[in-house]
């Protein structure tokens, strides 16, 4: 079975919540545990929180951000070999500096009294695989790897 | 999201409800630093009883909160945490530095019963 969905949405804060709930009901067929559902959706929304915080994050405060073409994030779910649930997510923004830094526990570029620097711990814990592309002023992709504990269809 | 404020002395406690992500962080942070002020509060409880959904903007909250009444030598306690909860918050240590209790009323008796022990001594 080979399943795939591809959404392009608004970098904000607002559509964090749609991304998770959508990639929540891509995998619904699957009749996936709460557990399962729960990694991902938690998975999707560090992710995708981190485009519009970080990635996008310097272009929000300027006032052409509305008045221009708005930045967007494009999420993309694959489902493979029955159980393989791929999640890319990826936006065009400024990039990150150093990715095994980033990467790192409590890590973070942002106001530290708010910021917890967990968003990557979180996706490497609630997915099997995470791989983080990235270059500066190009853009972050993320792209995460989970084998749902279903039976597989080949 | 939504969040339902009561104050038992001059504790705060900040009963949430629904989803706590990067977009609500920001209201509830602000709702809450100004309801301690308003009622005076010293102390607080995040009642995450009622949270269905939280990433690790709930551990900016929970540090951010413990950070600054740190300052003004109150105390911060986390009440009904799911599983699930639990193990996000416990990604960060949060528990090594806060205390969680089952429920609110446990959490009121480990601020309240620290207080009483003060005014016997």
């Amino acid at each position: 079975m080979e399943n795939v969905l591809k959404m392009e949405f608004s970098a904000l804060a607002e559509n964090e919540a749609f991304a998770r709930a959508a990639a929540a009901a891509f995998v619904m067929p699957l009749d996936p545990t709460v557990e399962e559902v729960t990694e991902i959706k938690t998975a999707v929304s560090e992710a995708v929180s981190n485009c519009v915080i970080h990635g996008y994050g310097e272009l929000c405060g300027d006032e052409s951000f509305a008045k221009n073409e708005a930045p967007t994030i494009v999420m993309e779910c694959a489902l493979e070999k029955g159980n393989r649930l791929t999640i890319t997510i990826e936006d065009k923004g400024v990039g990150i500096d150093d990715v095994d830094q980033a990467m790192e526990p409590l890590f973070t570029t942002g106001d530290e009294e708010e910021r917890s620097g967990m968003g990557f711990t979180v996706m490497q814990s609630f997915m099997d695989r995470l791989k983080v592309r990235s270059s500066k002023g190009e853009g972050t992709t993320v792209i995460m790897t989970k084998y749902l504990d279903v039976p597989g269809e080949y | 999201m939504e969040v339902v404020f009561k104050v038992r002395g001059d504790i705060l406690i900040a009963c949430i409800k629904g989803e706590l992500d990067h977009h609500n962080a920001a209201p509830l942070r602000k709702g809450i630093d100004r309801s301690m002020k308003v009622f005076e509060c010293r102390d607080l409880i995040l009642d995450l009883t009622e949270v269905d959904f939280m990433d690790s903007s709930g551990i900016g909250i929970a540090l951010g909160r413990y950070k600054k009444l740190s300052k003004s030598g109150g105390r911060i306690c986390i009440a009904g945490c799911s599983t699930y909860i639990e193990k996000v918050l416990d990604m960060a240590g949060v528990f090594s530095i806060i205390p969680k209790e089952a429920d609110v009323q446990s959490a009121l008796c480990l601020l309240g019963g620290e207080e009483q022990l003060h005014m016997e001594v």
